[in-house]
């Protein structure tokens, strides 16, 4: 498990992609820390925690996108599946490093954080807290993203369908006050991310949170290896 | 070594694979030879455990293939059709992955050292291999096959795509790779398959259409063994004296090939080499040629894929 995470992670480094990635996030997280903090003269970076919420569901796929999807279209899952290793095993790998990836990115929150410190006291429970909400949510999101790249051996089909699915899960806040029956209205209530996410960004961690996260990446994680088990039985 | 047991395989509606058995020994070269989409690759696919099987058993050193997976593909080397190569990395690195990958215990740097030598990568290692050649990569593939010297080895067209030169090299690797380890490999290049291996399984829509030694579904272990010979002399007298030497069965004149000098196709129940060399050696009739004439891996493969066999 280890050889495919090591590969797994130094691959989004011998590619862009990688490094776009965290190009881009540091771009974003600099125009809104500039922004909503240092233009807006406070400390409080809740607000720059809101607008990188958006940010991250269009980076995900792109991190994402290529974890057996590519390996489908090389032929190279013929490798991993004629070795010596559990199945799951190789999912984890691949979600480990891609969520390592995600933690390089955020770690430009601390950095942020460490700026903010010699003009102002940040609040450092909530970047941590924040970070630990990003990884929570970015977990989810990684796991729907390797789930729907097992689904296809086109990158690009990869990542645009988890670009939308994405944006379908941001919107589910809006989709339920759309709704007039209060079942619906309450079940889709309890699954917006954004909500579970603002509550974080709040400095609020509550348990059923976070289970609702590792909960929704459990069952992605669990797909995946259902989607490539009946491959083999296909 | 290798016991595949009755299996089937179904794509859809389309049925790959029909209650294929076959038994592989210790230290054998099998060729599996038929058209394409008659199956080869599935089974191969199957016996690495890249897919499963619908129904039967694939046995690996006694291992069953399906319940005890981990166990049964450390002793598997497999270069599929297409070389399973990251192209963004180095050979060295690659190499180094699938060492890691498939768990080896064996001193890293000295194996891989080994194996770079063996299959002639060593100029290439530092090298990015979507930079390289085909040749290059079949080669890698082979040696990614090779990482912790499994005991059965399994090859799926492994001279595909190379030039004549790199084919000739990669059979002659294939050839001392068969001296310590169980070989299947599946070819498109019958006098390929000929050359190499001692055992060939023929395939034909998903079925077993015929197997056997190659000797055997080349002619000469079917009964009937051939000669063609080329006498100098009076036609007649020699078709009456090879005629009446015992054990042939049937002699056909073929002409003259040069002044004075007559071919024959002489087949016998047993081999008749010595007692026609004895017989025309108390004559005047001077043998230029005699040469076995076994029936060729592309008449029987032709014969036996267009459902002709008996």
């Amino acid at each position: 498990m280890f050889a495919i995470f090591k590969r797994e992670l130094s691959s989004y480094f011998s590619s862009p992609v990688g490094y776009v990635v965290a190009a881009v996030f540091t771009a974003f997280c600099g125009i809104f820390f500039y922004v909503q903090c240092l233009y807006a003269g406070t400390s409080n970076m809740y607000t720059v925690f809101q607008s990188m919420f958006f940010i991250v569901l269009f980076l995900i796929p792109l991190i994402t996108m290529r974890s057996f999807a590519e390996d489908k279209k090389n032929r190279t899952d013929q490798a991993l599946l004629t070795a010596p290793v559990k199945i799951p095993s190789i999912i984890l790998a691949k979600f480990f490093s891609a969520l390592i990836m995600l933690m390089i990115c955020i770690s430009i929150y601390l950095i942020d954080g460490i700026f903010l410190s010699f003009v102002a006291a940040p609040d450092w429970s909530l970047i941590f807290g924040n970070i630990f909400a990003m990884l929570l949510m970015g977990s989810s999101f990684i796991a729907l993203g390797i789930f729907i790249s097992s689904l296809t051996e086109n990158v690009t089909v990869a990542a645009i369908v988890s670009f939308g699915l994405n944006i379908i899960i941001s919107m589910i806040d809006t989709i339920a006050s759309t709704v007039q029956w209060d079942w619906l209205k309450g079940a889709l209530n309890a699954m917006s991310f954004q909500t579970k996410y603002s509550n974080f960004a709040l400095g609020i961690i509550s348990l059923s949170d976070v289970v609702f996260f590792i909960s929704v990446t459990a069952l992605f994680l669990f797909l995946t290896d259902r989607v490539i088990e009946r491959k083999r039985w296909a | 070594m290798i016991e595949v047991k009755d299996i089937t395989k179904s794509y859809g509606r389309h049925l790959a694979l029909d209650h294929i058995s076959f038994h592989v020994k210790k230290g054998d070269i099998t060729g599996f030879l038929g058209a394409n989409g008659a199956g080869k690759s599935t089974t191969m696919n199957i016996i690495t455990g890249y897919l499963s099987s619908d129904s039967g058993e694939v046995l690996i050193n006694g291992v069953n293939i399906l319940n005890n997976p981990i166990e049964a593909k450390k002793h598997i080397g497999y270069l599929p059709e297409i070389p399973p190569l990251y192209n963004d990395m180095t050979t060295e690195k690659y190499l180094r992955f699938i060492f890691d990958l498939k768990r080896v215990r064996l001193p890293r740097q000295a194996h891989l050292d080994q194996i770079c030598q063996q299959v002639g990568i060593q100029d290439v290692r530092g090298r990015i291999i979507k930079h390289l050649s085909k040749g290059y990569r079949q080669r890698i593939g082979l040696a990614q096959a090779l990482i912790g010297d499994p005991q059965v080895l399994i090859l799926d067209e492994p001279t595909v795509g190379l030039d004549p030169a790199q084919i000739i090299e990669m059979r002659k690797l294939i050839k001392e790779l068969g001296q310590s380890h169980t070989v299947i490999l599946s070819s498109h290049i019958l006098s390929e398959v000929q050359a190499v291996c001692d055992k060939i399984i023929i395939i034909r829509d998903g079925k077993i259409a015929a197997q056997g030694l190659t000797d055997e579904l080349t002619g000469s272990g079917r009964g009937t063994r051939r000669l063609r010979l080329v006498i100098e002399g009076r036609e007649q007298n020699i078709y009456s004296l090879l005629k009446s030497t015992d054990h042939v069965t049937h002699v056909t004149k073929k002409g003259e090939t040069e002044k004075g000098c007559y071919e024959f196709m002489v087949e016998s129940d047993t081999d008749v080499r010595r007692s026609l060399y004895r017989s025309l050696s108390r004559t005047d009739f001077c043998i230029l040629t005699m040469q076995p004439s076994g029936q060729s891996l592309e008449e029987t493969f032709l014969h036996i894929i267009s459902g002709n066999e008996e």
